[in-house]
């Protein structure tokens, strides 16, 4: 079975170490947060100027002066912090965020990565995403492997305007886990149930199939 | 002290005109300067250039300029909550430049400082960085920025008092303090204007030398673009 965004999102915190200083994106990324081990000790950064966000607030405890970079009302956890957005980005910028979970349109085997703009359809802007790919030295996305249209989403290269050049390195999609090397993708896991050869046939981009390749533990 | 306490919005806006570069405090609609987007709204001054964030959404903040056609260009990194705005920008009627939220941050820092640019490698190799000067720094490209150059800066506080000082409060802080001194004059209002000596100098988060006009703001609406909570065990 595929996984749904949960899934993948629980995949994806087994990524998350002790010590770690986390950049959820929004969409799946922002689920991670959900399934991280409660016996390690994270911090959410959230770039519009908060570290150490906590679970949403109970009902009628919303505060409009502390929400997430998804304009969602947040809570904040003991040794929060609030800071300005100049400082959020010295903390991007500067490499003191250890890692960048982020959602995309398009993934390419060179690790570049799309996720801003469809020309004449989608114009939102890429709000702090071309920030976080182009310093970040962890990125993980966290994506469909596909498309609505059933097209692959892993391509040889991006098809839309892109938001950052080679800065992907793992790829965590409902039908696998893979890494971004100078050889192209590398399947490293299948989604339980999931055959080698229906990510094969969904995958455009260069990919390279060891000869084991594991189920994902989750 | 230098008393720096105006009476209302509409003093504090004294010298506003068309064809100005304003600059915007605010995340979504956090933060925002509510009492003088208000007050701009209502005001028949055109063809601005407007630094903010984002664009408000269609019936308040930047939104609101945006239905009178006050704007010409938008300077933002995200615009996602306005249709309005798309309709506009789609037509070609609104001039729109996307950067990336941190170099958007570190063009009004850079003005505040007295920096003229900059380089960092955000949107190396994209749109972005088209026509841009690209320069190579420990093995990795960054692109040149330019510091902004605007009128008046609008931002809002939490707290401040009559010599200017600012405290700001949650993540409604955002880009407010990277405005203040960025601009020519800097408009700041506050939900609580206190006399000098209230405030403890150690919780400062700005000092009144980069703000110009300081006044207590009427009325925060403080809307919630996106509610979410979750259920009581």
């Amino acid at each position: 079975m595929a996984l749904d965004k949960n899934g993948i999102a629980k995949r994806i915190a087994q990524e998350v170490n002790d010590g770690y200083y986390v950049n959820l994106g929004i969409g799946i990324p922002t689920l991670v947060a959900n399934y991280v081990r409660d016996d390690i000790s994270v911090e959410f950064q959230s770039e519009n100027g908060v570290l150490g966000m906590g679970p949403f607030p109970f009902e009628g405890e919303e505060d409009p002066d502390i929400i997430n970079a998804g304009k969602q009302t947040i809570t904040t956890l003991p040794g929060a912090s609030f800071f300005d957005s100049a400082m959020s980005f010295s903390m991007i910028r500067g490499k003191h965020v250890h890692l960048t979970i982020l959602g995309a349109m398009e993934v390419a085997e060179n690790g570049d990565i799309a996720n801003w703009k469809i020309p004449g359809k989608m114009v939102k802007g890429m709000g702090g995403a071309m920030d976080l790919v182009a310093s970040a030295e962890n990125i993980i996305v966290a994506m469909m492997h596909t498309n609505k249209r059933g097209e692959s989403k892993l391509l040889e290269r991006c098809s839309l305007p892109i938001t950052g050049v080679g800065c992907v390195k793992k790829v965590v999609t409902n039908l696998a886990v893979l890494d971004i090397t100078s050889d192209g993708f590398v399947l490293r896991e299948r989604a339980p149930g999931v055959s080698v050869e229906e990510i094969v046939n969904a995958t455009a981009g260069k990919l390279h199939v060891p000869d084991t390749v594991p189920e994902m533990n989750i | 002290m230098i008393n720096k306490t105006v009476a209302n919005v509409e003093e504090a806006c004294q010298g506003v005109a068309s064809d100005m570069t304003f600059m915007f405090g605010g995340f979504g609609l956090s933060g925002i300067p509510e009492n003088a987007i208000g007050y701009l709204s209502k005001q028949d001054i055109y063809g601005l250039t407007c630094v903010s964030n984002n664009a408000g959404v269609d019936d308040f903040g930047l939104g609101l300029l945006l239905q009178r056609k006050q704007i010409k260009k938008m300077i933002s990194s995200y615009v996602g909550e306005n249709a309005e705005f798309e309709r506009q920008m789609l037509s070609g009627e609104l001039d729109v430049e996307l950067i990336p939220q941190g170099t958007l941050a570190e063009r009004c820092r850079a003005a505040q400082a007295g920096f003229p640019a900059f380089y960092t490698p955000a949107g190396y190799g994209t749109e972005v960085a088209e026509g841009k000067e690209v320069r190579e720094f420990n093995g990795k490209k960054h692109i040149l920025e330019y510091a902004f150059d605007a009128d008046f800066g609008f931002v809002k506080a939490w707290k401040g008092d009559t010599a200017g000082n600012l405290i700001f409060k949650g993540t409604a802080r955002n880009f407010n303090p990277n405005i203040c001194g960025a601009a020519k004059i800097t408009v700041a209002e506050v939900e609580h204007l206190v006399p000098v000596g209230e405030l403890d100098p150690n919780q400062i988060h700005i000092p009144g030398i980069f703000v110009q006009r300081i006044f207590q703001g009427v009325v925060y609406e403080k809307r919630i673009e996106q509610r979410t909570v979750r259920p009581r065990e």
